[in-house]
C-alpha cells in the first residue's frame, strides 16, 4: 500500500514540476543566438549587445551560445538535420544556406527587410549572399576577401623591390625568397581549404566571371580549359617546393604561426589572418608593422582582372521558428552604430552603409576597399557550391598538392560531383 | 563464467515445464526496462540508417529520393573505400603481430616480483586513461615536423646532415604514425586484460613446472601462455573490433589525410555523412561497417571463442 502511494505521490510531483516550468516559460521570449566570437573581447561585444537588448525589452531573453568555427558547423549541422534550428545562426550563405532553404529551415525575412528601408543598409551583392530563389533568410554582418599576407621584413631580404602582380612575377619572387634561405609560404595542407584559395584564385584570374558562371549554370564545365589550365598554373608553384617541410600534415594555426613568427614569408589568407597570426606566434603579437598585404597576382592572358576579388565574410541567417522578436535584435545588433562597434573591436569588416568609421586598421580599409571596387566578386568556391562539390574540390586540390592527381584529374573529379549536383 | 554455463545447463532440465515458463516471464519483466531502451537506442537507429542508406537524402527534410542500391554499389566501386578497408586491416595485422604480443610481454613482467612493479603498471596503463583526442593532440606534437616545436624530430635532427621527417605530412609515413599513437594509447588496456588473466592462473601449476626443472622461456611457453588462451582470444576480438571501428584518434592527428593515406571506414563515413551531407550514402557506409564488423564477431565466436565454453565443459 505504501508503495503505491508512494508512486502515486510522486507522479503527481512530476505532473506539478512539468506544468508549472511550462507556465513560467510563457511569459518570456527565448531568442536563440549562435554565433563564433570566441574571442574574450569580442565575445563581451556580443553579450554588451544582448544585455542591452534585454535591458530595453524586459521580456525577451536572449541566450548566447558562442562556439569555436569547426565545432560550429558541426553542431549547427547536427542541429538543422534534427529540425530544430536556433533563432539567429552565424552563416557563411552560399551552398549550405541554399540546402537549409530548400529543407524549409530558415524563416523568410524578405518583408521585413522591405520595411522600414532595412534593406538599403547594404549592398545588393552583399545581402543576395544570404538569399536563395529570390528570397532573403538573412543579412551580411562581415565581407573581405583572400589575398596574400607577407612579411615585409623576409621580402626585403630576398631582394624583391615591388610586390608581384602577375603570376610569373610571383613565381620568380618564391624563387627569390627560397634562395634567401626562408619558406616563401606556408600552407595547412591537412585542413584544404587554404589550399583550394591558390586553385580557385587561379581559376578566376584565368577565365574571369564567365567561366565560372557558365560551369554553374551547366552551359559550361568545370572540366573545361580554365579549371584544367589553373591546376597546371598551381603545379608550376608546388613543383617549386615552396611550402614548409610537412605542409599536408599542418593545419591552419601551424600556418598563421609560421608567418606569425617571421619563419614564412607569405599566406594566402583573409582578412583574419593577422588575428590568427598573432594568436599563434610566441610573442603573441604577431608580425606588427611589418605586416603587408597585396592581391592575388594577374595571370598573363587571362580573361580575369587583377581587381576581381575572392573572398567572403559572415551574417546572419534566421531559423524557421524564430519569434518576431528575433529579428527585431537582429535588426539591433546590425545597425550602422552596432556594426561600427563591432568594427572597432577587430571582429568585422562591416557591410552595413555608415559603419566604415568604425573601420581604422589600414589593411581592413585597404581590402574594404578591393571589395566595393571589385568588378567581379566571387564568394569562396566551397562556400557557394553544394557541400559535396565544396568538399571534392578541397579534397582533389590536396591531391594535386601532394602530386598523387593530375590538373586534368582534379577538374574532372570536380566536374563529375558538380554534374550530379547541380545538374 | 564456465561454472555458470554449466550450472545454467543443468538448471534447465532439473525444472518442471510450468516453472520454466513462469521464470521465463519473470525474466522478461525485469529485462523490460532495459529491452525498451535497447530498441530506441541500439535497434531503431539501425534499422532507420538502413532505411535511409537507400536514398540520396543530405539529412534535412523528409527523405524522399529514392536510389535503391546505388550509394552501396558506389561505395564498394570507391577506390578510397578500398584503401579505408586496407587501412583498417593494416591496423588489425599491426595490433595482432606488435601491440598483443608487447602487452602480453609486459603484463608477465610486472606481475613478477619486480621491484617497482606498481610504478610501472602505472606508467603503462596511463595513457589509456587520456581520452583518444588528448593523446592525438600530444602525439600531433611530438611529430611536429618543424624540429624546433616536434619532440621526435628535435632528437632525429640531431644526427648530422639528416632532413627532418615528415611524419603525418607524409602519405608514406603517416600510417606508422598513427599506429605507433593507437599502439601507445591501448597497449596498458591489453596489458590490465593480461594482467587479469595472469591472476586466475593458479601459482601451484607454475610452481609444479619449476620443480620439474622448467627454464622461465619453458614455463611462459608451454604453461603461462597456453593457460592465457581464453584472455588472449578476448584481446584479440576486442582488439580486431576497436582497428576497424578507429576514428577518434586518426580524426585528431591527420583527419585521415594526406589524400586518404590514413583514411578508416569510419571516417569515411563521417566525411561522407557530416562534412558532404550525404547522409544517406554515409548510412550505407556505416551499414557496410556494421556488416563487417557483425561478420567478423559471429564468425570469431563461432571459430575460436566457441572452444572457451567447450573447454569449460571438459574441463
Amino acid at each position: 500500500m505504501t508503495r503505491k502511494l508512494s508512486v502515486i505521490l510522486s507522479l503527481v510531483l512530476v505532473c506539478v514540476f512539468a506544468v508549472s516550468s511550462a507556465a513560467y516559460a510563457a511569459d518570456k521570449v527565448t531568442v536563440r543566438w549562435w554565433h563564433i566570437f570566441t574571442e574574450e573581447s569580442q565575445k563581451a561585444v556580443c553579450q554588451k549587445f544582448a544585455d542591452d537588448y534585454m535591458a530595453a525589452n524586459p521580456d525577451v531573453t536572449i541566450e548566447m551560445t558562442v562556439m569555436e568555427n569547426e565545432a560550429f558547423k558541426t553542431k549547427l549541422t547536427t542541429v538543422m538535420q534534427g529540425g530544430n534550428p536556433p533563432d539567429i545562426i552565424h552563416s557563411w550563405g552560399g551552398g549550405v544556406l541554399n540546402d537549409y532553404a530548400k529543407a524549409g529551415l530558415l524563416r523568410d525575412i524578405t518583408a521585413d527587410l522591405d520595411k522600414d528601408g532595412w534593406r538599403d543598409l547594404y549592398g545588393a551583392g552583399a545581402l543576395e549572399t544570404y538569399g536563395a530563389g529570390g528570397k532573403n533568410y538573412g543579412i551580411p554582418n562581415d565581407m573581405g576577401m583572400i589575398g596574400f599576407w607577407y612579411n615585409t621584413e623576409l621580402f626585403e631580404k630576398a631582394g624583391i623591390k615591388a610586390v608581384p602582380t602577375t603570376w610569373s612575377e610571383f613565381l620568380a619572387d618564391v624563387q627569390l625568397l627560397k634562395d634567401s634561405g626562408t619558406i616563401p609560404i606556408a600552407v595547412a595542407g591537412q585542413d584544404k581549404w587554404p589550399a583550394m584559395y591558390y586553385w580557385t584564385y587561379l581559376a578566376s584570374r584565368i577565365g574571369g566571371k564567365a567561366a565560372f558562371d557558365a560551369a554553374y549554370d551547366r552551359t559550361g564545365s568545370f572540366a573545361d580549359p580554365t579549371f584544367v589550365e589553373a591546376g597546371y598554373k598551381l603545379k608550376e608553384l608546388i613543383d617549386m617546393e615552396p611550402f614548409q617541410d610537412g605542409f599536408l600534415g599542418s593545419i591552419y594555426n601551424d600556418e598563421g604561426g609560421l608567418v606569425g613568427n617571421g619563419k614564412a614569408a607569405m599566406e594566402l589568407m583573409g582578412q583574419w589572418a593577422p588575428t590568427v597570426q598573432a594568436d599563434n606566434s610566441v610573442d603573441k603579437k604577431g608580425l606588427g608593422d611589418k605586416l603587408g598585404w597585396f592581391p592575388f597576382p594577374a595571370v598573363e592572358g587571362g580573361a580575369g582582372s587583377v581587381a576581381d576579388a575572392m573572398g567572403g565574410g559572415g551574417g546572419f541567417i534566421v531559423g524557421k521558428d524564430a519569434p518576431d522578436e528575433a529579428i527585431d535584435f537582429l535588426k539591433f545588433i546590425n545597425t550602422a552604430e552596432a556594426q561600427a562597434t563591432m568594427a572597432k573591436a577587430g571582429m568585422v569588416i562591416p557591410c552595413a552603409k555608415g559603419a566604415e568609421v568604425g573601420l581604422t586598421d589600414p589593411f581592413k580599409l585597404q581590402i574594404k576597399a578591393a571589395v566595393d571596387n571589385a568588378p567581379y566578386f566571387q564568394l569562396y568556391y566551397d562556400q557557394f557550391l553544394p557541400s559535396a562539390t565544396a568538399q571534392v574540390i578541397n579534397d582533389s586540390i590536396q591531391g594535386l598538392f601532394a602530386g598523387t592527381m593530375t590538373p586534368e584529374e582534379v577538374a574532372q573529379a570536380i566536374e563529375d560531383s558538380a554534374a550530379e549536383e547541380l545538374g | 563464467m564456465n561454472d555458470l554455463f554449466i550450472a545454467g545447463n543443468q538448471h534447465k532440465y532439473i525444472l518442471s515445464p510450468q516453472k520454466r515458463n513462469r521464470d521465463t516471464l519473470t525474466a522478461l519483466f525485469f529485462l523490460i526496462p532495459t529491452l525498451i531502451f535497447f530498441f530506441i537506442f541500439i535497434i531503431y537507429p539501425i534499422i532507420q540508417s538502413l532505411y535511409y542508406s537507400f536514398f540520396n537524402w543530405k539529412g534535412f527534410g523528409p527523405a524522399i529520393n529514392f536510389v535503391g542500391l546505388r550509394n552501396y554499389e558506389k561505395i564498394l566501386t570507391d577506390s578510397v573505400f578500398a584503401k579505408a578497408v586496407g587501412n583498417g586491416l593494416l591496423i588489425v595485422v599491426l595490433s595482432l603481430i606488435v601491440q598483443l604480443p608487447i602487452s602480453i610481454a609486459l603484463a608477465i613482467m610486472v606481475r613478477n616480483d619486480m621491484p617497482g612493479r606498481s610504478f610501472f603498471r602505472t606508467i603503462f596503463f596511463m595513457p589509456f586513461v587520456f581520452s583518444e583526442s588528448i593523446a592525438g593532440i600530444i602525439w600531433v606534437s611530438m611529430f611536429k615536423p618543424d624540429p624546433s616545436i616536434g619532440f621526435l624530430n628535435a632528437i632525429w635532427t640531431l644526427i648530422p646532415g639528416v632532413k627532418p621527417l615528415e611524419f603525418l605530412g607524409d602519405t608514406s609515413q603517416v600510417m606508422m604514425c598513427v599506429f605507433i599513437a593507437l599502439t601507445w594509447k591501448y597497449l596498458g588496456f591489453h596489458m590490465l586484460l593480461y594482467m587479469a588473466g595472469l591472476a586466475n592462473i593458479p601459482r601451484e601449476i607454475e610452481e609444479a613446472a619449476i620443480i620439474d626443472g622448467a627454464s622461465n622461456w619453458q614455463i611462459i611457453r608451454n604453461v603461462t601462455l597456453p593457460l592465457l588462451s581464453t584472455t588472449i582470444r578476448t584481446s584479440v576480438y576486442l582488439s580486431v573490433l576497436g582497428s576497424l571501428q578507429q576514428f577518434g584518434l586518426i580524426w585528431i592527428m591527420s583527419k585521415g589525410g594526406p589524400v586518404n593515406a590514413s583514411e578508416t571506414m569510419a571516417i569515411y563515413m563521417y566525411r561522407f555523412g557530416f562534412m558532404r551531407l550525404a547522409l544517406g550514402y554515409g548510412c550505407a557506409v556505416g551499414v557496410i561497417l556494421l556488416l563487417i564488423c557483425l561478420i567478423f564477431s559471429v564468425s570469431y565466436q563461432r571459430l575460436v571463442k566457441q572452444q572457451d565454453y567447450l573447454g569449460g565443459l571438459y574441463s
